[in-house]
This record gives C-alpha cells, structure tokens and sequence, in this order.
C-alpha cells in the first residue's frame, strides 16, 4: 500500500473520530447549560478547552456566548475541529484514498457530508440543534458500520483503525485532564459525591453515563470516574480499550509486514504501563501528570507511526 | 470564468494564452488534466492537524482553492436558428426520427418502450439520476472544500443508440486512424519518411512544442504510443461521419461513458432486458490488460501498473481514481514516486517498490523536471531518462502530442493514406490551411460562415466563431490573419446530427457528438462499442458548455 495512502486512511479516521467527539462535547455543553440553576458560561470554556480550541475561539469572538460557542463548534470553517472541518477533511482524505475503500465506505462519508453541509449551511438554531446533532451521530453509526460491514481486514483497516484510537485516547484524555481538578481527591471532596453537574459533564462527553452507573451501581466518586475512564478495559472509550485496540492493529500490521519497528515498541510500552499501573498509583504520582504523559506518548506514537509508514515523503 | 466541458481545442487554446504554465492542446473532455498545474506545489495532501501536537494551532490553508475552470465550446459552434448557415432545422439529420420525421430503426425499440411510460415517472427518474451521481462524487472541478464548486455535468436519460453496422462502420474507421497515428509517431521519432516524401511539410513538425526532439530514437514497447486514444466524432447525415478531432495525449470522460451506463442499468433495469445493449464494463479489465501488455522488456515476474494524478485538486481527479479503482491498481502522485536502482519506485508502507508500467494523466511538459519544465512539481526527475534506458513504460507515450495538433489534422487523410495505402475510411471536416494563399483569401472572404482556430494555440489571441462574431470583431481577425497566416486554420460550421433529450414536454431533438475510447496493445485495438455522446441540451444550441446545458447520454450499440 502506498505510504500516502496509509496517511490518508488514518486521518480520515481520525477526523470521522474528532467530528462525532465534537458533536458530543456540544451535546454536553448544552444538556449542562438547561440543566444549571445558575447562568455562568464556564462549560462552554470547558468544552472549549476540551477540544482544543479554546484560543482559537478567544481570537475570533471577545466574549464567551452560548450561541457563538455551538456555532464555532459546529460549523466555523476557521475551526478545524468543528464538525463541519472535519467532516470536510475526512472526505477530502476519503477522496484521496478513495481507492482504497469501498464504495460503500466513500458513500456513508460523502452523503454524511452532503447532509451536513445542507444541515449546517446557516447556523443553527437551539431549537433544531437536537435535531442536527442527532442526525451527525446516525451518519457516524452509518460510516462506522458501512467500515466495518464492508472493509477487507487487511493493512487498509489497521491503518483506520489506529486513526480511529489514537484519535478517541486522546479526546478521553483530553477530557479527563481538563476537568482533573474536579477529581482530585486533594480538592477536599473525598469519599463525597461529585457535584452532579460535574460527573455529567465528564460522563456525558464520552457517552459513558449509563454504563458507568451499570458498572458502580450508581456510586459516583472521583476515583470511580477516573477510573472507568482510564482502566476499564470494557469501557469502549476508555484509555484502556483505545491502546489495546491501537497495540492489536500495531501487531497485526507487524504480522502483515514481518517488520517490527520503533512504533511497536512505543504501543507496548504505553500498553504495559496501563496494565501495571492501578488508580491508585495514578493518584500517588498525580493524575495531571499521568494524564500529560499519556498525551505526549500518544502524539510521539502518532508521529513514530507516520514515520513508520512513510506517510510522508 | 464558466465552468464546462471541453470538446474542441480552441477554447483550450484561449485558456493557455492567459495561463502559460498550463500544459499546450490536452485533449480532455469538461475537466482537463493540466488545470492542476497551478496546485503544482500543493501535492494535494489533505492529512490533518493533530491536536496533541499543535494545540489550537491553525492548519495551513492547504491547496489553492482558487477555482480555475475551463470553459468549453463545442466545436462549430454556431446557432442553429441562424438560417443562414445552418440551414432550416429540417435538414438537420435526427438519429432518431431520420430526415423525414419517422422513426429509425435503431431507435424503434426503445420508442416503444418510451411510449408506453409515464412522463412525470420518467422526469423522476431523471432527478434521481443527479443524486445517483452527486452521491457517486462524479463530480468535477472541485477546488477546496465548497461544495459550490462541485459541478455535476447534466445527465440525459435518453440513450444515442447506434446499430452494430453503424458501430462497425465508425469502427474500421477509428482503428485504421488509430493504427496511422502510430505508425506516424513511429515515423516521426525515427525515419521520419513521411517528411522525405514531403507529404507533411518539415516546419510543422519542426517548429511544433508538441514535436519531442528527447522522443527521437526511443522506441516504445511494442512500438505503442498511443494507448488510450479518444476519436472525436460527428455526424451530420445517415452516412456523414466526420472526425472532429483526434485525442492522442490524455483524453479523459471515460469515467463518464461508465457511470452513465451504470447509473441507466440501475435506473431502467427492465429496459436492458428488452434491448439487448453491448455492454462496456469490461473498459477497466481491457485498460489493465492492454497496459500490461506494453510493460518494458526487463519486467519480470508480475508487472506492476499504477495510475498517475496531477492530484486531488484536479479536476478529472474522479476519473483517475475511477481508473485506478476499476484495475485494482494504485493511484499515485509525483511526490510518491523517486528513481531507485534505474526503475521508478512507489513509496509504500514497506518501502519502496518499482513501477513497470505508468498510466500517467499528466502532460509531457510536467512529466519531468529535470528534462522538460524545470518548475513543475507534478512530475518525477529523471523518469525521461528511466523511460529512454527502457525501466518504465510511460502510457500514452511522451510526445504524442504531434499528432492530434491541429496544424497536423489537415493531413490525417494523407498520413492514414500514406501508411496503411488506403484511403481513410472516416473523413475529415474541410480545413484551410490559411498559410496557403488560396485558402487565405478564402477565408477572408467567408469569415462569417467559418470557425477560425489557431494552429498551436500559442502567440495568438484565440479563436474566431465566424457566425457568432460581430462585423467588428471578424474585421480585427482578419487582420490577424493576414498578419500571420500561417498561425490558423478554417472550418466550416457542420450541421450535426440531434438525438433527443427529455424535456419537461417530452422528447426534444438536441445536437450531438460522439467520443469513442480506443485501447492499443501491441497485439490489438480494442474500441469500446459506445462512448461517451454530449449533446447541447439547449435548444438549437451546438454549445456544449455545462453553463449553458451541455451534457451526456449513455451510447448504446445495439448487439445483434
């Protein structure tokens, strides 16, 4: 396969990836905000922070806006993680390795972006974002089950599966070190309920909330949160279960190839530390640098891998 | 600047004039390859930004999203209600009806069918088709990510049908001129006898930039130049078949003539069983056969066949991928591609891996930097010399643009004559060389009736649509001409045949041409039994330009 190729098929995902967090994150920032008894943006700015935008917008608007916020989230071409950017990018990615898909793939990606662009051509309304963003999750069910239904397992889908994971460790983790003052035990709330607003906020931004009452049968305590996010293996957005789906397609990748590169090596070594480290430990060393780690170590693996794979010349 | 289809050579030529860089006379249909050539330094890449790595970082604005379209006319272009030239529309030749309002026999079956249907069912059918094909991404002149700039050309349910002799006919006709123009290039880069004989004159093909003086003494395998020819044709009567222009270099739309059968076959399945239509499928299996079988001397083993874009801002960029989708082989770019141990190589996520045979959708001049345009970014250094030492097949072969120029198309009767011996089966539309005294001040004299191009469309100011210019305008040209005469040539405006359209009133006649896809190999000429049909769905119009409703229709030759 061509090295180009293998890039355009692990950003592609990538940016599928990014745009469904995305929409998430709005999601959540709206679902707080009507929930809240009293008026402050401050989710907003999480949200923000979260998806690594926050500078950007702070260039762009002066103030802090509910409306503005969705609307730079959602469709600002000048924001490359809004989910209209990176819709568009996909495609344009989907487009370059158009060969290396399958028609129905291409498909589910341009009429996700056909409907988008149509959905999304003027802002949108709080009333109807419900409405729009429910129709970007049914096109990210229809691209990820047209992927999976269809996609040979050959190198072609490791490299869509490795942009897919590296892309969804790093948004949990992401989430978890904007909001990890929240669960620092040392902020005095320890053995306490969170603030409900809070646990919401982290919970609904990787659609975990059920699932986490299901495995703590309700109990909702920093160190569950922190540890569902990071360790359960069964969570499927978890750091966890993205690096051992990212370390099984590394190794699937070395089978197909016979080749073992430094890449290898980075994935089982990230892998090997979430296997020996326990929550506990991660609150002893401290979580914010637990947490920066692992974001360096997920970029560097990223980086490793396109030189890995001649992505680029 | 519209956007549209090309078909004859002229508006290219306009276009060139403003945009030197651009590649000279690329014989393309509605998306040229050349266009690319201002995102030259982009490479089309459209990774992403990485948010652990660059924070709130900006990604680069990416490739140009200047929109350059090409415009397009078709060729003759002049206005049927113009009486004068065109005569009454009553003499214009209908492949349906015929000359006398009828109905011919190619078509009866399908009439029948078609009276039987419901109007408003088939207009339906109609707009599906558009989001068949907005869905597919045939789309072209796609310039960034505005969706504004995604033009879909107009697709016309109703199928140009051509009897199995009609198809037989244009057939002989297009293999013998298929086999003259290799024979012609053959000559040309060798003995050049064709020029001892004097039956072309030296200085066209000596001062010709399409004429390649590195092609000299190389020899082709298999001695194939051309691989992919696109024959331009034209009919003006039940018997008149002209050649409008041959295409030798490029020439793309197959992609269209394969999903406007693809898109009818789901449209109307019911339709394909009453009529039994030759199918057309298999163009991508006989594209990979046929380029295989010119793969260099030195491949060993299994040859490796890849398919080379300008890249993704191209506007046939659907097509290359179509292509290269349909061989099941890979679609590569310039900065994919970099000489190892004397062959060219791929970059893939092994490494490197050597290419035997090149499909390349790219022009001589951007081909190589290190031998023709040294600023190109499209191109590989040093594949000139790779391809001249026998490691690569290049396909169509550099410098076969000598022989679609138009300066050459006056001579095709005589180079097809002089290399087979016989007399060409598919005419010619009349030209006046206007270096010929005689023909000059013929032309001068009947301006208003003739379409005036130039010759190479270079260091001039384009050309002249005689029925369509005002007094003002033929008087400045004639002034050109008589400057440099030797810079043009004249046609006369044809009354092309019409084949109907699908109107909001039902069947109306419109103005049609005809691109028939021809494969070479060493062993044969394989024609696909159709092509791809525009036609001008305005009325009277012989415009065929996506602004003001060119379009397609899916060709059909009837089996047996």
């Amino acid at each position: 396969m061509l090295g180009k190729t293998a890039g355009g098929l692990f950003w592609m995902f990538r940016y599928l990836e990014r745009s469904e967090n995305t929409a998430r994150l709005i999601e959540t920032g709206l679902r707080i905000g009507m929930t809240r008894s009293v008026g402050t943006h401050d989710e907003w700015q999480s949200v923000l922070r979260t998806a690594a935008v926050e500078k950007l917008y702070r260039d762009r608007h002066p103030t802090l806006e509910t409306g503005k916020a969705i609307d730079f989230l959602l469709r600002d071409p000048a924001n490359p993680s809004s989910v209209m950017s990176a819709i568009s990018t996909a495609r344009q990615n989907a487009r370059l390795v158009r060969t290396a898909i399958t028609r129905e793939v291409w498909g589910a990606v341009n009429d996700t972006y056909l409907i988008l662009q149509q959905a999304l051509k003027n802002p949108v309304s709080t009333r109807n974002l419900n409405e729009v963003l429910d129709t970007i999750r049914q096109q990210s069910a229809l691209v990820r089950g047209a992927t999976h239904g269809t996609m040979l397992r050959s190198d072609r889908f490791d490299f869509c599966r490795l942009g897919t994971f590296l892309e969804r460790a790093d948004n949990t983790a992401r989430i978890l070190d904007v909001k990890y003052y929240v669960l620092l035990p040392s902020v005095g709330q320890i053995g306490s309920n969170l603030d409900n607003v809070q646990w919401e906020t982290i919970l609904r931004s990787v659609a975990g909330q059920r699932s986490y009452r299901w495995v703590n049968q309700g109990e909702t305590t920093p160190i569950g949160i922190a540890n569902f996010l990071i360790f359960d293996g069964r969570m499927p957005r978890s750091l966890t279960y993205s690096v051992r789906k990212i370390d099984a397609n590394m190794a699937y990748l070395e089978e197909a190839y016979g080749v073992r590169h430094a890449s290898h090596d980075m994935s089982a070594q990230l892998m090997e530390r979430l296997e020996t480290e326990t929550i506990d430990s991660v609150f002893d060393y401290g979580l914010h640098e637990f947490i920066c780690e692992f974001l360096n170590d997920i970029a560097g693996l990223g980086r490793q891998i396109e030189r890995d794979y001649r992505f680029l010349e | 600047m519209k956007a549209g289809v090309i078909l004859g050579q002229e508006v290219r030529d306009r276009w060139q004039q403003q945009e030197r860089r651009v590649a000279r006379n690329v014989p393309c249909f509605g998306m040229e390859d050349s266009r690319s050539a201002r995102h030259e330094t982009h490479g089309g890449f459209f990774y992403g930004t990485d948010p652990a790595r660059h924070g709130d970082s900006v990604p680069d604005d990416g490739p140009g999203t200047t929109p350059s379209i090409p415009t397009t006319v078709l060729q003759q272009v002049v206005k049927t209600d113009n009486g004068h030239l065109m005569g009454e529309e009553s003499s214009i030749f209908d492949e349906m009806a015929g000359k006398a309002g009828g109905l011919r026999r190619p078509y009866e079956s399908y009439r029948n069918w078609f009276d039987g249907e419901n109007l408003s069912d088939l207009r339906r059918k109609s707009s599906e088709a558009e989001l068949f094909f907005r869905r597919t991404g045939i789309t072209f002149n796609v310039y960034g990510d505005d969706a504004a700039d995604e033009r879909l050309i107009p697709f016309d349910i109703v199928p140009r049908i051509l009897s199995q002799t009609e198809w037989t006919r244009i057939t002989k006709g297009i293999e013998q001129r298929v086999r003259a123009i290799n024979a012609f290039l053959y000559d040309i880069y060798h003995r050049q006898e064709i020029l001892k004989a004097g039956r072309v004159p030296v200085e066209l093909i000596a001062r010709n930039p399409a004429f390649l003086p590195r092609m000299v003494g190389a020899s082709p395998p298999g001695n194939v130049y051309t691989h992919v020819v696109g024959i331009d044709i034209v009919r003006t009567a039940e018997d008149e078949f002209f050649v409008l222009e041959d295409n030798a270099r490029t020439p793309s739309g197959v992609s269209y003539m394969l999903e406007n059968r693809e898109t009818m076959l789901q449209m109307f399945p019911e339709l394909f069983t009453r009529i039994k239509v030759q199918p057309i499928q298999d163009y991508p299996t006989n594209l990979l056969r046929s380029l295989t079988a010119t793969a260099p001397r030195n491949c060993t083993g299994e040859c490796t066949v890849a398919v080379l874009t300008p890249g993704v801002h191209n506007s046939a960029y659907f097509e290359h991928i179509f292509l290269a989708d349909g061989m099941g082989v890979d679609l590569v770019e310039g900065s994919d591609l970099r000489v190892v141990d004397g062959k060219i190589a791929m970059r893939t996520t092994e490494g490197y891996k050597a290419i035997d045979v090149l499909y390349r959708r790219i022009d001589d001049e951007f081909l190589d930097p290190l031998n023709f345009s040294p600023d190109s970014m499209l191109g590989i250094p040093g594949i000139m010399d790779i391809y001249r030492a026998g490691g690569i097949t290049l396909a169509n072969a550099p410098g076969t643009g000598i022989a679609d120029d138009k300066a050459i198309y006056s001579y095709m009767p005589d180079i097809v004559e002089f290399y087979t011996g016989e007399k060409a089966l598919l005419k010619n539309v009349p030209t006046w060389r206007c270096a010929e005294p005689e023909a000059l001040a013929y032309v001068v004299d009947h301006l208003e009736e003739l379409v005036v191009k130039e010759v190479h469309g270079s260091g001039g100011y384009g050309m002249l649509v005689g029925p369509a210019a005002s007094k003002r305008e033929r008087a400045a040209f004639t002034r050109k001409l008589q400057a440099r005469p030797m810079n043009y040539i004249a046609q006369p405006t044809l009354a092309l045949s019409t084949v109907p359209i699908l109107t909001e009133k039902g069947l109306a006649p419109r103005h049609v041409d005809l691109r028939p896809f021809v494969l070479v190999s060493p062993q044969q000429i394989t024609i696909t039994p159709g092509g791809l049909t525009r036609v001008a769905l305005k009325q009277g119009s012989l415009v065929v330009n996506s602004s003001q409703g060119g379009g397609t229709k899916d060709t059909w030759v009837l089996g047996d």
